[in-house]
């Protein structure tokens, strides 16, 4: 959204310039303002027993090199990672039937599929994930009728459990994302490389997947983003097994009431999730630029 | 012209990892469904009664309605104002450039990266200072600020689209800016417009996260009322209720898809 629509020559006639953007000068103070409270909580001082807050203090950053916290961290990243990872291999096949397909109807139905549940919110499905996970839930009653397991396979409350729910949870905007970068690759560059003789192999290694880098990118990304602020997944599926930072902040706030460190969680948790996203851009550099024609 | 062996079997290979990959997203909306029809409290596959008391449990619940009543007000105040702000803001965007532009830009897409807890934890520790905790505010605005990105986007796609010559049309014609933008430039948008709204009602209503921390006992929405059952009962109510979600959420995208063009709206169209 960086390039300035063609009305924009006549600087001196700018109709609704102020009007429209008051608005969304106040969303946006609103939001900078909570971001800013959240900062100023976290370097205040925990009061037990009381909600206010005490004076100027890093001890909450301190308390987060304890072992405790600190593999909560790594945990977390390390879930985001894989679920940004496999919602990539999984979502690529998918986001490239969406735009290739020759099928109005199959581009619909994939369209409705993948996009319902990014606007289902997490509880429905969370919860639908333990029906399916659980000693008793669809996969073990399955394998057990059939015969091929005895004993229920621990699912629920296991790191897979966690994962599989979160790539579920991810898939969707990783496949629109993609799929937009497909969209937009020009097909003449892809016939190009095969009227020169190269296979469908060579020309979706070499021209397409490239050019959709951009989309590998943001998809990636977002992905990565979006389960680190997954909640009810870990808090549901990982049963206080497997505790992301999003549960911790919870637990901070709502069980011990200590705001302050739920807030230095927050701060430490959003530094961790940009300085993480510049690296992945970074890594990924080089097939991002290919995207750029 | 019949293709090599080797071209069909990678046509079939990519065939079913997209059936695969359906088959996974669709699983869980299936189980549950069946889960749902079940007539035993406890879940057992294949089940061996069906029946429709769950959905009587989830409809009859007294919690659910409230969050159901309380899910209706926020959604349709959130998605009204998300909606007039986001595409006021698209209008300029898409048109102007000025100082601030980019940093209020950034501000209002941050919240796609900002992970919704600390969004949450932010606006209840600032509606704390202003002593704003309990009320309808303080829900509405957090969800405003959580959807405004895809309302931003899905309206501003449309202006890109708008062919700006039908406006300098009316224009040279002699009609004052606001009747070119009644006239001329909001017909044009309708589809962006409803979807972006759309988009934003259905993200508000069963917005989770966030809410769980804004919300009071009096003004909690229908995911956290379902959240909170879960985490006490582990019947099939809930099960029930998953259904009547997913039915609805899939039946408004599919209309939305019927008559806007999803497609167009998510960029996700072939250029041609």
């Amino acid at each position: 959204m960086d390039q300035s629509g063609p009305a924009s020559g006549g600087a001196q006639t700018r109709p609704f310039l102020k009007l429209f953007t008051a608005p969304a000068v106040i969303v946006a103070a609103v939001f900078a303002i909570s971001m800013l409270a959240i900062l100023q909580f976290s370097v205040r001082a925990h009061i037990p027993g009381s909600l206010d807050v005490g004076g100027f203090t890093l001890a909450n950053f301190a308390a987060m090199a304890r072992p405790l916290y600190a593999w909560v961290f790594i945990d977390t990243v390390w879930l985001c990672l894989l679920t940004a990872i496999l919602s990539l291999i999984f979502g690529y096949p998918l986001a490239y039937a969406l735009v290739r397909s020759k099928s109005l109807f199959v581009k619909s139905f994939i369209l409705i599929v993948t996009v319902t549940p990014l606007f289902l919110g997490e509880v429905v499905r969370t919860y639908s994930w333990t029906v399916v996970l659980g000693n008793n839930g669809f996969i073990n009653s399955v394998l057990r009728q059939t015969g091929i397991i005895e004993q229920p396979i621990q699912l629920l409350f296991t790191v897979t459990g966690v994962t599989i729910a979160l790539v579920h949870v991810s898939l969707p905007v990783v496949v629109v994302m993609l799929a937009a970068a497909i969209a937009h690759i020009d097909p003449a560059y892809e016939k190009a490389a095969e009227s020169l003789g190269a296979g469908p192999v060579r020309v979706f290694l070499t021209v397409t997947l490239p050019l959709s880098g951009p989309g590998i990118v943001a998809g990636m990304t977002t992905a990565f983003a979006w389960t680190f602020s997954a909640f009810a997944t870990p808090q549901l599926v990982g049963g206080g097994k497997v505790n992301m930072v999003s549960n911790l902040v919870y637990t901070l706030g709502f069980a011990n009431f200590n705001f302050p460190f739920a807030a230095a969680l927050c701060v430490a948790g959003l530094a961790l999730t940009y300085v993480a996203i510049a690296a992945m851009r970074l890594t990924l550099r080089p097939i991002e630029k290919v995207g750029v024609h | 012209m019949a293709q090599p062996v080797s071209q069909r079997l990678l046509g079939l290979t990519g065939k079913f990892l997209v059936v695969a990959v359906l088959g996974f997203i669709i699983l869980p909306a299936f189980v549950v469904t069946i889960a749902a029809f079940n007539d035993k409290a406890i879940l057992a596959f294949p089940p061996k009664e069906f029946s429709l008391r769950w959905f009587q449990n989830a409809i009859n619940y007294r919690d659910f309605r409230l969050g159901f009543e309380n899910g209706v007000i926020v959604m349709l105040a959130t998605s009204i104002i998300a909606l007039v702000v986001g595409s006021a803001f698209a209008y300029v965007i898409d048109r102007y450039r000025f100082r601030g532009r980019n940093v209020i830009e950034g501000l209002l897409l941050a919240p796609l990266v900002v992970p919704h807890f600390t969004v949450g934890l932010g606006m209840l520790i600032f509606a704390a200072q202003i002593g704003m905790t309990r009320t309808y505010t303080v829900v509405i605005v957090c969800q405003v600020i959580l959807v405004l990105p895809f309302v931003l986007r899905s309206v501003y796609i449309s202006l890109r689209n708008l062919d700006h010559r039908l406006e300098l049309a009316a224009a040279s014609l002699g009609a004052k800016p606001w009747r070119v933008l009644l006239t001329v430039t909001l017909p044009l948008l309708t589809p962006g417009l409803v979807s972006g709204w759309l988009f934003a009602a259905i993200l508000s209503f069963n917005e989770f996260t966030a809410a769980l921390f804004v919300t009071a006992q009096r003004t909690q929405t229908l995911p956290v009322a379902m959240y909170n059952y879960v985490r006490e009962y582990a019947d099939p109510t809930m099960a029930a209720l998953s259904v009547i979600f997913i039915v609805v959420t899939a039946t408004l995208l599919a209309l939305a898809n019927a008559f806007l063009g999803l497609g167009k709206v998510l960029n996700v169209e072939q250029a041609r």
